[in-house]
Parts: structure tokens; C-alpha cells; sequence
């Protein structure tokens, strides 16, 4: 982990219009590690994610993937460098099967990989293989999920971003997400970068983790660090305990 | 579902003339300005008004009978015959489809191949010319164009409400360039799709931030820019009153169809003069053209950029984030669709003889798409069921003059077109919501592709 993190955000800041949604985020994700931003409703904690995909751009700061700067590049050449990302709410293709939306994931090399790297999602969801020629449209929220995360990782990508995996889903189908993301960071040394509501299962997770309120980050620390921390046990966790 | 079974009948009938009644009250309030008042110029030329009771009277009879009868027998009867099926476990999509199912596309292009031929064989030279120009070739023709909007609305999702600019592109090219340069319709055929494609992406780049309604605000707008501007660039277009006498095409320059020409055709393998045998010739024109759109389509829905415009039309952000750039995308769906509508306005050119800014009005767009919508986007063979129903509906209307002895001497079937296409419309909508083929039939498959191919209406396999 020595050297330049592989993802850093500097002094980011992001505008909706007159609106300042992020102010001067500072944030870095070093190789190999599960890194998860917590935060309420409205922290801006899904702005940071899209920031870091460039849309929108960073009116100031810059973000920096792999020693380049990426802020004004734009989003589908970001997703080319291999920042991969699982939108909130899902955003798979309705309408297309299973299968088809994995091939959508694996476009950038022109499905060279494809056939191993639909292997390998199979066996970390075999869900998924069940359901190939079914609609994406038809699947339950739980498998969305899994094909969600399933074509970014078909990508092959070098940072994973995950905008809240677990949104409404039942805490069992959460833990099977969550244990599938920590094998792929375990086996194949996958970053990860999450943004969770579910704060306990992502702290739980996580190697580091940046609290962030009202567009600021307010805390930063290792997982366990912030789990005994007694503000953010306050503020996240009491109550919502799983 | 048990219960539906036991139905009171007395029950039944009183709702019946309940909503019978009701009917009858919407139709009276509904057509009592449309129907029972009419309006007309007298001698004077004043504008005056009468009644028509007794029309009215028919229009209100006709909707209140039909509700009551709808709900009174016609329900009733289809609720126990569902119930039968499914007390018998036959469900509604069986297993085995019939060889004739199976094997539709087969069959369609076997019949269109024949058509001219046995149109010849059954009413003879002179009547077969109203069965391959009216029918053949004008349905044909609105196949190709709602294939080719498809590629816009169908695949990539962008509403686009000016396709018939494309088309008009495509014709006025082909005039201009063969009545001003002499060129042939072989060369100029490629040439205006060229052209329609660069249109494409001229009104492409303005729209590509706008989404949905808003896109198909600009698009409506760019249809009637490049009408009006046919109208008023009377210098080179002649404005309202057309081109004509616009050179037929050649049978790949080897015979010629003009009658004065000294290899023409039908001197060339000695027949007896007739249009019909040019009408044949432009009948399979349009139809390889037709079978060209089609062929472009499924290969692309294959290929990577084909993928790419489905999945715009799904969702865009999810596209970006995917690596795959929207603008290009957009780009190449509007030029490859209006290619093909220029290739539909060349040919139409060239069958014409004429083309003035009448043809290209709104209406067209809005029929173009409206076939689109009615065969269920995406689905090739269920837009050439609408375009079938809906234009040969059309051509089938002008041939309804029966109708007039009913309606007395004043009726004029054609003017019902647009009639035919809001009940259409309205009737595929109640059915089948998402068109006659609603279902989009994938393009990838990790088993043997036979295990899904060839079934339109199943989800998945399996």
C-alpha cells in the first residue's frame, strides 16, 4: 500500500446548479482495500460517487485515479479506465436478459474475456446463472443487485464503486452481497470504494471508512475504529442494529 | 375466479342496461355538436346550420346497444370460456406452436416473391396493376420507413415525430439530381440514403442533450423546417408546385422503361405494351429494399453498436457509466435511420414521377410512427403486420364504394382513413399494450440459440 493511493479525491467541490452539494471532500482509497463512505439521507455521499464518474464535474477540487487527473474527463472515458461503478437504484437494462446485460458490462474488450469472466460471476452469484435468459426486468430486487454488481465487474474494472448495495433488501440477501464483495477483495485483490446507508454492515466490511454530513467529511478512521466510535454509534448505529 | 362461474343473470342484465343506458348518454353528449348539427353554405354563401336527429339517433342506438350487448352476453361469455380453459390446464401460451407459426417469415417472403406473378395470374395485366402499385408497393414502401424509424424509436428510444424529413431528403434528391444532372436512379439510390444520413446527423447534434418529450418537440420541428423550406425555395424546388416528370428507373441500365426509348423493356422480350411490367420491376426493387433495412437491422442488433442503442433506449446513465459513448451512439442511430428513409424517398421519387410538399406533410411522420408503435417496438415482423393492416386498411377503404349506398352519395370512404387508425390504435392498445409483437427477442445467447429463437411472445425459455 506504499505510494500513491489509487483513487484520491482533493478539495472536491460539486454544484446542482446554485446548490453546493459537496464542500472541498477529501477522500483516498489505496489498492486493495474495502473503503465505505457513510452518512444520512442527503449528505451527498451518491453526488461524491457520480463525481467520481464525472457526472457532474467537480466544479473545484480534482479527482485523481491512478495518478491522472480525471476530473473534466468524461463519463464513458472514465468508465474506460476501468472505474466500474453499481448506480444507485441498480440501473440494469430492463428489457434485456440476464445474459445480454453482463455482455453490456464486458464491452470494453470486445468480449475477449467474456466467457471466463461469465464463469467466475456465475459462481460468485449462481443466482444469476439460473436466471440468464430471463429478463432483467422480471428479476427480484436481491438479483438485481447481483447483476448489477455482476456487469460492473465484467468490466474487469480497478475500482469498484458501489452506491448503496443494500438498499432495500432483506438482511440476509444484504449479507450474501456483502460476503461476495469481501471474497472478490479477499481472492483477487478487488478495491473497493462503498457508499452505504446500512452503516453497520458496511463499517463491519470495511478496511477504512469517511463519515460525511452535510457534504463535508466529518470523520475518517479503520472500520473498527469508527464502530466503537461513540458519535457515530449515536448517530448510525443505535437503533438500527441488525 | 370461482365465483365468476355463478353469476346471478338478473344481476348481469340490469348492470347491462345500467351501463347500456350510460353509454347511450356519453354518445348523445359526445356527438350532439359533431353529429346532430351540421353546418353548410347556402346560396348566399351564409353559413347556416340544420339538424340531423336522425343520424344522431343511430350514433347514440349504436353505442348504448353495444355496451349493452358487450356487457350483457359477450363478457359473460368470454369469462366461461376462460374458465373452462383453465379448468381444462390448457394454458393460454401453449408449448407447440403451429408449422404455419413456425415458419410465418418463411411463408410472408415466399408469398411477396410470388405476389406480382400471381396478382398477373388471377386478374390479369390491367387489374393487377391496382393489386402491385396500390397495395404491393405502397405498403411496401411505409414497411421500409417504419423499419427505418425503428432503428430511431425502436431501438435507440429517440421519439422522433420529423422521420418524413428523411424521406423527403431522399425524394428531393433523387428529383433534383436527375431532372438538373441527368444522374440514374442506380447511382443516385445510394447517393440520397448518403445524404439523408448526413441530415441525420445535422439535426442529430442540437438534440442530443434532449430526452423524450422535449426531443420530440425539436424533431416535429425539423420535419416542418425542411417542408417549408421545400415550399419557399422556389428557385431550385419549384415550391408547391413539385417536380415532375422525374426519369424513371433504369433495369440496371441495361433496358430502359421510357416508351420512347429504343431498348426499352417491353420491345427488348417483345411483350405488349403495359405500365405493369415497370410496376413489377419497382415492386421488387422496394421489396430487396425492404429485405436490405431488415437484413441491416438483425445484423446490427447484434453488433456491438446495435447492443449499445438498446441500451441507451434502457437507460442512459447506466450506458455512460458503462463505457459506452451516448453522443456516437445517438449519432449513428439518427443517421442510420434516416438512411433508410432516404432510400424510401428516392424510390418513391422514381415511382412517383413527381414530388411536391405535399407528400411530406406532419401526418406522414405520424402515420410512419404510429405503425411503429401499433407492431410494438423493436419487432420487425410485428411492424410489417401494422404496416399491412394499416395502409393496405387504407387502400382496402378506397375500395368500399358500396359504402356509399348506406351512406347516401356524399360518402367518401378514403376520408375515414384517419378513423381506421385511432380505432386501430385504440383497439391494439386495450389487447395488446405493447403492440402485435411485444416482446423483444433477445440478441445473445450462452445456450443453443434454437432454445429461445423463432418464439416471439415467450419470456425467456425454460
Amino acid at each position: 500500500m506504499a505510494g500513491e493511493p489509487l483513487l484520491k479525491v482533493q478539495g472536491v467541490e460539486t454544484y446542482y446548479g446554485n446548490i453546493r452539494a459537496l464542500d472541498g471532500v477529501n477522500v483516498e482509497v489505496n489498492k486493495g482495500e474495502i473503503v465505505s463512505l457513510i452518512g444520512a439521507n442527503g449528505a451527498g455521499k451518491s453526488t461524491l460517487m457520480m463525481t467520481i464518474c464525472g457526472s457532474p464535474q467537480a466544479r473545484k477540487g480534482q479527482v485523481i485515479f491512478d495518478g491522472e487527473d480525471i476530473t473534466q474527463v468524461p463519463t464513458h472515458l472514465i468508465a474506460r479506465r476501468r472505474i466500474a461503478q453499481s448506480p444507485e437504484g441498480r440501473r440494469i437494462f430492463p428489457r434485456m436478459t440476464v445474459h445480454e446485460n453482463l455482455q453490456m458490462g464486458a464491452g470494453l474488450d470486445n468480449l475477449k474475456y467474456f466467457k471466463e469472466d461469465v464463469e467466475k460471476i456465475f459462481t460468485l452469484f449462481p443466482r444469476l446463472k439460473e436466471r440468464q435468459a430471463q429478463r432483467g426486468g422480471t428479476l427480484s430486487g436481491g438479483e438485481q443487485q447481483m447483476l448489477s454488481i455482476g456487469r460492473a465487474l465484467m468490466a474487469r474494472p480497478k475500482l469498484l464503486l458501489l452506491d448503496e448495495p443494500s438498499l432495500g433488501l432483506a438482511p440476509l440477501i444484504v449479507k450474501g452481497i456483502f460476503e461476495a464483495i469481501k471474497k472478490l477483495n479477499k481472492e483477487e485483490g478487488l478495491t473497493v470504494f462503498l457508499v452505504e446507508q446500512n452503516a453497520f454492515a458496511a463499517l463491519k466490511l470495511s478496511d477504512r471508512a469517511y463519515v460525511m454530513v452535510n457534504g463535508k467529511v466529518t470523520m475518517s478512521g479503520s472500520g473498527k475504529e469508527l464502530l466503537a466510535n461513540p458519535e457515530v454509534r449515536a448517530a448510525y448505529l443505535e437503533g438500527g442494529r441488525h | 375466479m370461482a365465483t365468476v362461474s355463478e353469476t346471478v343473470p338478473n344481476n348481469v342484465m340490469a348492470k347491462a342496461i345500467k351501463e347500456g343506458i350510460f353509454a347511450g348518454v356519453i354518445a348523445f353528449l359526445m356527438f350532439s355538436l359533431f353529429v346532430g348539427i351540421e353546418t353548410y353554405q347556402d346560396i348566399n354563401n351564409q353559413l347556416v346550420w340544420r339538424t340531423r336527429w336522425g343520424l344522431l339517433a343511430v350514433f347514440v342506438a349504436v353505442a348504448a346497444v353495444g355496451r349493452f350487448m358487450t356487457v350483457a352476453f359477450i363478457k359473460p361469455h368470454l369469462d366461461r370460456r376462460k374458465l373452462a380453459k383453465a379448468k381444462a390446464g390448457i394454458l393460454e401460451i401453449s408449448e407447440e406452436k403451429s408449422f404455419f407459426h413456425r415458419h410465418f417469415l418463411k411463408f410472408a417472403l415466399v408469398f411477396l416473391l410470388i405476389y406480382p406473378f400471381l396478382s398477373l395470374l388471377i386478374v390479369g395485366k390491367q387489374g393487377s396493376l391496382k393489386y402491385v402499385d396500390n397495395f404491393g408497393i405502397q405498403i411496401l414502401i411505409y414497411v421500409m420507413l417504419a423499419w427505418g424509424l425503428n432503428i430511431v424509436v425502436g431501438l435507440a428510444g429517440l421519439l422522433d415525430l420529423g422521420y418524413v424529413a428523411f424521406y423527403a431528403v431522399g425524394a428531393y434528391s433523387y428529383a433534383l439530381l436527375s431532372s438538373y444532372f441527368g444522374f440514374s436512379f442506380w447511382l443516385l439510390l445510394p447517393m440520397s440514403g448518403i445524404l439523408a444520413a448526413l441530415w441525420g446527423v445535422i439535426l442529430g447534434f442540437p438534440v442530443l442533450r434532449l430526452r423524450g418529450d422535449y426531443l420530440a418537440i425539436v424533431t416535429l420541428a425539423f420535419g416542418e423546417i425542411i417542408r417549408l423550406v421545400l415550399i419557399n425555395w422556389t428557385d431550385v424546388t419549384k415550391g408547391t408546385f413539385g417536380i415532375s416528370g422525374i426519369a424513371k428507373a433504369s433495369f440496371f441500365g441495361i433496358w430502359s422503361f421510357d416508351t420512347g426509348s429504343p431498348n426499352n423493356f417491353v420491345k427488348a422480350w417483345g411483350l405488349s405494351a403495359s405500365s405493369v411490367y415497370y410496376k413489377i420491376f419497382l415492386f421488387y426493387i422496394i421489396l430487396a429494399l425492404c429485405m436490405l433495412t431488415a437484413y441491416v437491422t438483425i445484423r446490427l442488433r447484434r453488433m456491438p453498436i446495435g447492443r449499445a442503442w438498446e441500451a441507451l433506449r434502457e437507460d442512459e446513465i447506466a450506458c455512460r457509466s458503462l463505457g459506452i459513448n451516448t453522443v456516437t451512439t445517438k449519432l449513428t442511430a439518427f443517421a442510420t435511420g434516416a438512411m433508410f428513409g432516404g432510400f424510401a424517398g428516392s424510390f418513391f421519387a422514381t415511382r412517383q414521377g413527381f414530388v411536391s410538399p405535399e407528400s411530406f406533410v406532419f401526418l406522414e411522420s405520424a402515420v410512419i410512427l404510429a405503425i411503429v408503435v401499433l407492431g410494438g417496438m423493436g419487432s420487425l415482423t410485428g411492424i410489417a403486420i401494422a404496416a399491412v393492416i394499416m395502409v393496405g386498411g387504407t387502400e382496402i377503404l378506397r375500395e368500399m364504394s358500396f359504402l356509399k349506398i348506406i351512406f347516401g352519395p356524399d360518402f367518401t370512404p378514403e376520408l375515414y382513413r384517419m378513423l381506421l387508425f385511432g380505432l386501430a390504435m385504440i383497439i391494439v392498445m386495450l389487447f395488446k399494450p405493447r403492440g402485435f409483437v411485444g416482446s423483444r427477442e433477445p440478441t445473445a445467447f450462452l445456450k443453443e440459440r434454437k432454445a429461445i429463437s423463432g418464439s416471439f411472445t415467450k419470456e425467456g425459455h425454460g
